[in-house]
């Protein structure tokens, strides 16, 4: 930077660390404050970057982990050391696991302590190290800069995911005399994937020739990429019906005719059959994950396989494809769609047309309030514009299912980590990116009580966040399970306890609605969603329910059991 | 060799990394998560001394090596990463042997040290210290003659491999 002698020996470590963060067009940091963090805190008074505090360092995580999903961004956390940077483990975890791109400062204690259990010492980096894309302990305040320039460089590029910096209080507090802020990156190991030559594109193009029954399957890489367009495009000029993973959602709009919905353990009825069917499976950004392939003998048996991904170590780690590109989606789908040729896939449409009518998503409205109606009553209300995020279990499988999605930033759920407590933080985050946009943050009532410490944070920034607490006082998919594979026997399941959400809210300073009968959904959410001001909504649904379609863990798509079973089912070999 | 190392999926894998703190951890977690026993492993400064080199050789699954190196590619501190076989690289290892001697088998020892090239590098009472180095398969068979005398003890560094001819290793 111009004049750097005289600028930088005005500033602090944590000052230039400041400055790096604007120069990063940083707009918010969601952290809580502690003792070896305060230079950082301090350098942030006065800064045109704004403070989020948050009531615990995991909501500070997933909301920054919201706002990266919801704008492209990197989201920054800042947290203390010792227990402030534990408490961030689960947040990284859900960014890595999903490829979010995430910037976690911590403060440490100072150099002379460390390994010394000093008050408050973690060894963060240690402790992170198998689930960060890259981590630091920055143990000389000029490299703070550099430092920070690489992060933000890692997090985002190629396959993005979570970097830590771990910053000892003396590093923070000592002047920085480096020649610049802006100085160069030393990652010589740090390899973004080129898009491959279209030489290459064209020899996968020709394998599509010949399918009758193709698939296009999308992941969150093309969501990431922003490879809608081009997914368009390419399912349009092949005929090719498409599927998508959970993440995927929006990458491909699921109310085009060509969209089966998402596949998998509780996917559609007929996503599943046209993957037990298919002659030619494409994946764009998935890394067929378990949730999807339960058992990879019996995977889309005889057909052709083919893999694009951007990260390397996808290929062949769970499918051995055929042919697989490595690089962007949006690239490559761009380059792939000029060289394809339209494919006769009329039967196969008719077939999956007949799945569709057959085997169609459905709820009974008879035996009292399903999560199901509600949802689908949510969809319905907001004409599926609403930047929708989800915490984990039953709700978030009936929100994949109900809450139809045209546009991959509006869908926000923790996928790979299956992290309870994601979805409240997440949907702050994103209304935070997002002011303008309706943010509504579908939870279940065990996820909603292990982050709704936040609700201070909705209440204090007035964000217009809409709570959907879908309440069937259980931790309802183990509770599934325990009914469907384990003879009923009910263990650790029963929400017994819970408050009352409503006044919970009001307890915040919170508008709180209540719902708990079929007709009265429409107009609670309508009222909710117009409501000028953060809003909880306590849906009361039935206890007992199941989600379905439901292929077992560990088995393929062919044991898909559409309908709730009358016989006894074995136990799952699959993990979870 | 090549036989007896296929069969117990043993594989040698070099890899230029960073020479920053952390480095090693984060590629034994690579191989941790995925069970796999890393059997030797050998760090030093390269050339440049910006970089170390790592040697590993480890066992387990060939399916998942595949994996382990693309993981460990991934690595922002690795520059690069590859398994060498005996047939495109040259191996060496060095092993210290320690032996109890009477006047009745020292010449026979001294005469296996001979036959393996190895060096007696120091005699203490009636203990030997050898040294030996060469590929694997000649230390494991120095060590098996040895093994009738009194083998106190043994110490190996672990293979060390370079690419041959122009090829990077």
């Amino acid at each position: 930077m111009k004049n750097k002698s005289k600028q930088s020996k005005s500033l602090t470590g944590a000052e230039a660390l400041i400055k790096c963060l604007e120069t990063f067009g940083v707009e918010y940091v969601f952290g809580l404050s502690g003792g070896a963090a305060i230079p950082i805190f301090d350098a942030l008074v006065g800064s045109k970057i704004k403070l989020i505090l948050t009531r615990h360092e995991q909501g500070a995580t997933h909301m920054a982990d919201g706002y990266a999903r919801a704008t492209g961004k990197p989201g920054v956390v800042l947290v203390t050391s010792g227990p402030g940077a534990t408490n961030t483990v689960t947040g990284i975890l859900t960014a890595m696991m999903d490829s979010v791109p995430m910037i976690v400062l911590t403060g440490q204690t100072i150099r002379s302590m460390l390994g010394k259990d000093a008050f408050q010492e973690a060894d963060i980096a240690g402790i992170t190290m198998p689930i960060v894309k890259h981590s630091y302990l920055v143990k000389e305040t000029n490299d703070i800069p550099r430092v920070i320039k690489e992060a933000f460089y890692i997090t985002n590029t190629g396959r993005p995911g979570p970097v830590l910096i771990d910053l000892p209080k003396d590093v923070t507090s000592a002047p920085f005399t480096g020649d610049s802020l802006d100085p160069a990156m030393d990652i010589p190991g740090y390899k973004v994937p080129a898009r491959p030559s279209t030489a290459e594109i064209k020899k996968f193009a020709k394998l599509f020739k010949g399918s009758k029954k193709p698939l296009l399957l999308i992941g969150h890489g093309a969501v990431i990429s922003h490879a809608s367009q081009a997914v368009r495009a390419l399912a349009e000029k092949l005929n090719a019906p498409v599927t998508n993973t959970l993440l995927g959602k929006g990458a491909f709009p699921e109310t085009h005719k060509l969209s089966l919905g998402m596949l998998g353990m509780h996917g559609t009825a007929y996503a599943n059959k046209a993957l037990v069917n298919c002659d030619l499976i494409c994946s764009i950004g998935s890394r067929w994950d378990d949730r999807i392939n339960g058992n990879n003998d019996e995977f889309c048996m005889g057909a052709k396989k083919l893999h694009i991904d951007i990260d390397p170590a996808e290929i062949n780690k769970i499918v051995k494809p055929d042919m697989s590109l490595v690089g962007d989606a949006s690239e490559i789908v761009a380059e792939l769609v000029k060289h394809v040729e339209a494919l006769d896939t009329a039967e196969w449409q008719k077939e999956l047309a007949y799945y569709k009518k057959e085997f169609p998503l459905k709820y009974k409205t008879d035996k009292g309030l399903t999560a199901q109606q509600v949802l689908h009553e949510l969809y319905e209300v907001t004409k599926g514009n609403a930047i929708v995020t989800t915490d984990v279990g039953q709700h978030q499988m009936w929100a994949a299912q109900f809450y139809l999605t045209n546009d991959g930033d509006k869908w926000l759920s923790s996928g790979g980590a299956g992290t309870m407590g994601y979805g409240f933080p997440s949907a702050i985050g994103a209304q935070f990116g997002k002011p303008k946009e309706l943010v509504v943050a579908i939870v279940g009532d065990g996820g909603f009580q292990m982050t709704c410490s936040e609700l201070s944070t909705i209440f204090v920034h007035k964000l217009p966040v809409k709570i959907l607490v879908i309440d069937n006082k259980y931790l309802g998919m183990v509770r599934q399970w325990q009914e469907l594979f384990f003879d009923n026997r009910y263990s650790g399941v029963d929400l017994e306890g819970n408050p009352d959400f409503v006044k919970l809210a009001e307890a915040y300073g919170i508008k709180g609605f209540h719902v708990d009968k079929t007709e009265n959904v429409t107009k609670v959410l309508t009222d909710a969603m117009k409501y000028p001001g953060p809003a909880l909504i306590h849906a009361e649904v039935i206890k007992e329910d199941n989600v379905f379609p439901m292929v077992p863990a560990g088995k393929s798509a062919y044991h898909m059991i559409i309908e709730a079973p009358t016989t006894k089912l074995e136990k799952p070999t699959g993990s979870t | 060799m090549n036989e007896i190392a296929d069969k117990k999926n043993i594989h040698t894998i070099s890899m230029l990394v960073a020479n920053k703190p952390g480095v090693l951890v984060r590629v034994a977690l690579v191989f941790a998560r995925r069970a796999y026993n890393i059997d030797a492993l050998v760090v030093s400064p390269a050339f440049n001394e910006k970089f170390s080199r790592m040697t590993i050789t480890a066992q387990g699954d060939p399916k998942t090596l595949d994996q382990i190196i693309k993981q460990v590619n991934k690595l922002i501190d690795v520059i690069h990463v590859s398994e060498h076989s005996d047939v495109d690289a040259v191996h060496h290892e060095l092993a210290l042997v320690k032996v109890k001697f009477t006047p009745a088998t020292k010449p026979h020892i001294a005469k296996l040290t001979k036959k393996y090239k190895a060096t007696i590098m120091d005699t203490t009472k009636n203990v030997l210290v050898i040294s030996q180095s060469g590929t694997t398969a000649e230390l494991n068979e120095f060590e098996s003659a040895l093994k009738k005398y009194h083998l106190i003890e043994m110490v190996r560094t672990g293979k060390v491999v370079m690419a041959r001819g122009h090829e990077e290793t």
